[in-house]
């Protein structure tokens, strides 16, 4: 006789009937160490990306001293309150071989994919973000989230495919509603009520397979691709829905969050910068809630076209037009827009950090891996990329570290941290770009 | 007063059949510094083959993703316009032809997007059967969406459903359901109905299915062999349909165009252009020209479009919105409407003119959207002077020779301008020499240096004469209190002022054979390629012939055999058209 387990007297219940669920609130969180959820299956590990535009200012934010405890030059001394909680990574290489050098495009997509791209419009394949989600995130009601500070659902830096993208969400009001609008069931709930549509809903994806199906016998190689990649998220839509009708685990920090308010289009540096909090205090509550353990946030597009009310030019404009201040020695301008962004990145982190979750929090059972597109934006330069990376994947990883690649490829981080999460790969990238070499400085 | 309706119908009828001799036009862009990275068409001289264009040129069957205004004019057209749809369809990435809408045939569907779909399915299929509430002034949608009123609102009715479904089906798909996928819907809305204990909530389960099937969101080129061409093959009668009125409504076929493919008479010369004058004297075709129009002016970047207020106070979200407003309104007026030469549209004066533009164009406001020619003595003539170009091709704070430049070529003369080397040094832009006053002066500094100025050079002088404009696209006459020098020149043609680079451009070899390529390629969903070559100088030479009549070009396109050909897919890349000077 098969063993009774609760999806199946869930299942069985279905149809409306409320769910009681016995366990006493407070208590039923955790297990007795805070190591684990209460159900003895471990805490789950989360991955996050960040990413900002046009990289940095070299003389005045690369430390001198690598390791920890490292110094916080002029243009990163903002650093200092999550110094310990991150690591900062500089002088790693993107290799295009024989690619073009796609302005603010080559850079990011190297990092985050492992290839050059041959031109604008295909990008190499999938990105770190989905491949990590392909192993963390498939029990989720969300499999991965995507924002963007800067409004525009096309800044994003996620790629299912070569032209297949994953837009971002521009809207912290959208995304509000998505995550905690009608589908949303609070972990936390006494009762559990699966609402009555969602066998509705299977049942008829059952019929939209089965049209996919026979599309793919109407249509060329290219476009059978895409038809089959359709098909493949239609199951994963399908096993969504079943995860709806299950109990889902207590969570501690799990609170839903305030309805935030519309806000205007642009890309003002203080308008960016509330889009950014809104969409980061979301996303934490996403985590905490268990509603995604991938996600993307994007503070500024690798071409930042972000602005300073009363300053003529755009970030990327003033990073071609500014002179480099010949006492400074470097652009002011371009440094003030990059300190802001670099400012959201310690809201990021903290915000996360905050949390509590177990014994530490939230940012400890996670990994946050931030990259730009260009390490000197003047001149388009991919070498001597600087990446950073927060959060210890539940004691995996040390942080507090400046770690100096050396000419590297800068995909070592992404490996690093795919095989940290478990994802099962003896290498990763092409050509220059490929590496079976973990960053081991900062393996635990 | 004529309606502006009834007068486009009158010229659609008018011109209708005006355009049956061919000139030969050959042009030849001469640019220095660049030219090697430039295209522009040219066509040669070659006789039509026949009337309706070559018939042995075809396109190539595609899958298309239905696009965000697609969907949503498909959910306005058969449920009505008040149903609510969110933003489930993200906007595309522009193409390299310039064009959002061919990227339609190679996107996929990520999974995120699929959720996002499937959540407005949701939403959707609620609204279409919900009862309404008179209290808070909702529409009982289900009183006249579904055609039928079922035996019992808590159970099951097959018959009911079927009515549903075959008729909402059949516009959704776009074809006749056949019986069996009737069945299979109407046992999923009967298990439903059953389910949940409710009629019209097993109906929104179907519906929500129907509205994220890949038969519903992929607009798929589907063929039969052409009895015409033996061996060869065409678009089957309902994608032909499909085709037609996704170019030309910008949505899904109606009844009556279905009507035309399900009897077969789309197939037939006669049955199509029937079919095509019935459409083109839609009201819907405004949604199909104001589409293509949006797409080639580039017109989705006004969706993350903002001025620095600090710089330019009258400049607002609503004057922004306005503007792109403010030119489709006077694009398709003027095109369709009035039927004039698509070349004036560069020079005319008369527009339209809200109360947020007044403003902006220091002109008395008006209440709502009215009628307004710019006086002769304006230094506005044509869209280009319009705020909607000026605005969008400009920075935040300060105007752009460079990118006026830049998108004028692009946009509108389908040439490509390169970027900029990766290690360029930009600097002199930005030269501190306070005696560097306006634009032009600090172009020239970075034109000095010989890396910049062979592209600055084919994009400088044409953004320089638009320099009477700032940023935000108010009129001046000076800049860091010197008057501005807006003189130049396009293509070898001089200059003094804005009206004179509207004429030039009015007067480009390159403008109508630049409209004729993105136009087909648009309709029949890709970019244009070498083989496309005898079609496109077919048609260019009837745009000549119809004197540059858009509804005559629409004509063209959709009634060539082109339009409905189906070529097989090039085994190798075929280059894109090399248009300029090779």
């Amino acid at each position: 006789m098969k063993k009774i387990t609760r999806r199946r007297v869930l299942r069985g219940m279905f149809n409306g009937t409320a769910v009681a669920v016995g366990l006493p609130l407070l208590n039923c969180f955790l297990n007795d160490n805070g190591t684990a959820l209460a159900s003895g299956a471990p805490i789950p590990q989360r991955f996050g990306t960040w990413s900002w535009g046009l990289g940095m200012s070299k003389s005045i934010f690369v430390p001198k001293k690598t390791g920890p405890g490292f110094d916080l030059p002029e243009e990163i001394a903002m650093f200092a309150p999550i110094r310990d909680k991150m690591n900062l990574y500089t002088n790693y290489n993107a290799f295009r071989d024989a690619a073009p050098n796609l302005c603010h495009t080559t850079g990011w997509v190297i990092l985050r994919s492992g290839s050059a791209p041959l031109n604008q419009n295909s990008k190499p394949g999938e990105t770190i973000d989905v491949t990590v989600a392909k192993k963390i995130g498939t029990t989720t009601r969300f499999p991965m989230l995507t924002v963007t500070a800067t409004g525009d659902p096309r800044d994003t830096q996620s790629y299912e495919s070569a032209t297949s993208v994953n837009n971002a969400e521009g809207s912290p009001l959208a995304l509000y509603s998505s995550l905690f609008g009608a589908d949303y069931q609070d972990p936390n709930a006494k009762d559990f009520k699966p609402s009555p549509n969602i066998l509705v809903r299977k049942s008829v994806l059952s019929s939209v397979s089965e049209d996919a199906k026979k599309l793919m016998t109407q249509v060329g190689a290219e476009d059978k691709a895409r038809i089959e990649q359709y098909f493949t998220n239609l199951r994963e839509l399908e096993r969504q829905l079943d995860r709806q009708l299950e109990k889902p685990e207590p969570r501690e920090a799990c609170v839903k969050p305030k309805l935030p308010p519309e806000l205007a289009t642009g890309v003002d540096f203080q308008l960016v910068a509330q889009r950014h909090r809104l969409f980061t205090d979301l996303l934490v509550m996403a985590v905490a809630c268990d509603q995604t353990r991938v996600f993307n946030a994007t503070y500024s597009k690798s071409f930042s076209s972000t602005t300073k009310a009363g300053y003529e030019k755009p970030h990327h404009t003033a990073s071609h037009e500014e002179p480099l201040d010949p006492k400074l020695g470097y652009q002011p301008m371009v440094s003030w827009f990059l300190r802001r962004g670099f400012e959201e990145w310690v809201y990021f982190v903290e915000a996360f950090a905050k949390v509590k979750e177990g014994d530490g929090t939230l940012l400890d059972n996670m990994l946050i891996y931030a990259s730009t597109d260009q390490s000197f934006a003047k001149i388009h330069s991919i070498d001597g990329l600087p990446m950073f990376s927060a959060g210890s994947a539940g004691g995996r990883i040390k942080t507090g570290l400046h770690i100096d690649g050396g000419g590297t490829p800068g995909t070592r981080l992404g490996y690093t941290m795919m095989k940290t999460l478990g994802v099962d790969i003896p290498s990763w990238g092409t050509q220059s770009n490929n590496t079976s070499k973990e960053i081991s400085e900062i393996l635990v | 007063m004529q309606s502006v309706e009834t007068r486009r119908i009158r010229s659609l009828g008018r011109f209708g059949g005006l355009f049956w001799t061919g000139l030969t036009t050959a042009l030849v862009l001469g640019i220095a510094g660049c030219a090697n990275y430039m295209t522009d068409q040219r066509s040669a001289d070659t006789q039509p083959a026949a009337d309706l264009g070559p018939v042995d040129v075809g396109s190539v069957p595609r899958a298309r993703f239905m696009t965000a205004q697609q969907y949503s004019n498909m959910i306005a057209d058969v449920f009505g316009s008040d149903i609510q749809i969110g933003t489930p369809i993200p906007p595309l990435m522009r193409a390299p032809d310039g064009l959002l809408s061919t990227t339609a045939g190679s996107v996929g569907i990520p999974g995120g997007q699929l959720m996002q779909l499937q959540r407005a399915a949701t939403s959707i299929a609620t609204q279409v059967v919900d009862k309404g509430d008179i209290g808070k002034e909702l529409p009982a949608h289900r009183s006249y969406l579904v055609p039928c009123k079922p035996k019992a609102d808590n159970a099951p009715d097959d018959a009911c459903a079927a009515k549903f479904i075959r008729s909402t089906g059949r516009l959704l798909f776009r074809r006749s359901l056949d019986d069996a996928q009737v069945a299979d819907w109407v046992g999923k809305a009967h298990q439903g109905a059953e389910h949940l204990k409710d009629f019209y909530a097993g109906l929104a389960g179907v519906l929500e299915g129907m509205l994220i099937d890949p038969m519903v969101l992929m607009v798929v080129d589907t063929t039969e062999p052409d009895p015409a061409r033996p061996g060869q093959r065409r678009l089957d009668a309902y994608s032909l349909a499909s085709r037609l009125s996704f170019f030309l409504w910008n949505s899904v076929p109606n009844d009556a165009v279905l009507k035309a493919a399900e009897s077969g008479e789309i197939q037939t010369p006669a049955g199509r252009a029937r079919v095509v004058e019935m459409m083109l004297s839609s009201p819907r075709v405004e949604h199909g020209v104001r589409a293509f129009f949006d797409d080639m002016l580039a017109y989705d970047k006004f969706d993350s479009l903002a001025k620095d207020g600090m710089v330019y106070s009258r400049e607002s979200g609503a004057v922004l919105k306005d503007a792109r407003e403010q030119t489709l309104r006077t694009a398709y007026d003027h095109l369709i409407v009035r039927n004039r030469d698509y070349r004036d549209l560069f020079t005319t004066r008369d527009t339209f003119m809200s109360p947020a533009l007044a403003s902006v164009y220091n002109v008395p406001a008006v209440p709502g959207w009215a009628p307004y020619a710019f006086p002769e003595d304006s230094p506005r003539a044509g869209i280009l002077n319009h705020v909607s170009f000026l605005a969008l091709h400009s920075h935040p704070g300060r105007s752009s020779p460079t990118l006026r430049g830049k998108a004028l070529r692009e946009t509108l003369l389908c040439q490509v301008v390169p970027p900029p080397p990766p290690n360029v040094d930009f600097s002199a832009v930005e030269d501190p020499d306070a005696n560097l006053h306006t634009a032009r002066e600090r172009l020239t500094a970075h034109r000095a240096n010989p890396v910049c100025a062979g592209c600055h050079k084919i994009t400088d002088p044409i953004g320089l004469a638009m320099e009477n404009f700032d940023g935000a696209g108010q009129y001046r006459t000076s800049e860091g209190g010197v008057t501005i020098d807006a003189s130049g020149s396009l293509d070898g043609k001089a200059f003094n002022n804005p009206q004179g680079l509207a004429q030039a451009l009015h007067d480009h070899p390159g403008l109508p054979t630049c409209l004729v390529k993105r136009m087909y390629g648009y309709g029949v969903g890709g970019m244009t390629t070498a083989v496309d070559k005898p079609q496109l100088e077919y048609l260019n030479k009837r745009f000549e012939a119809s004197g540059y009549r858009i509804p005559d070009l629409l004509r063209a396109i959709v009634l060539s055999p082109a339009f409905g050909n189906v070529a097989e897919p090039p085994a190798a890349p075929v280059p894109a058209i090399k248009t300029a000077a090779q």
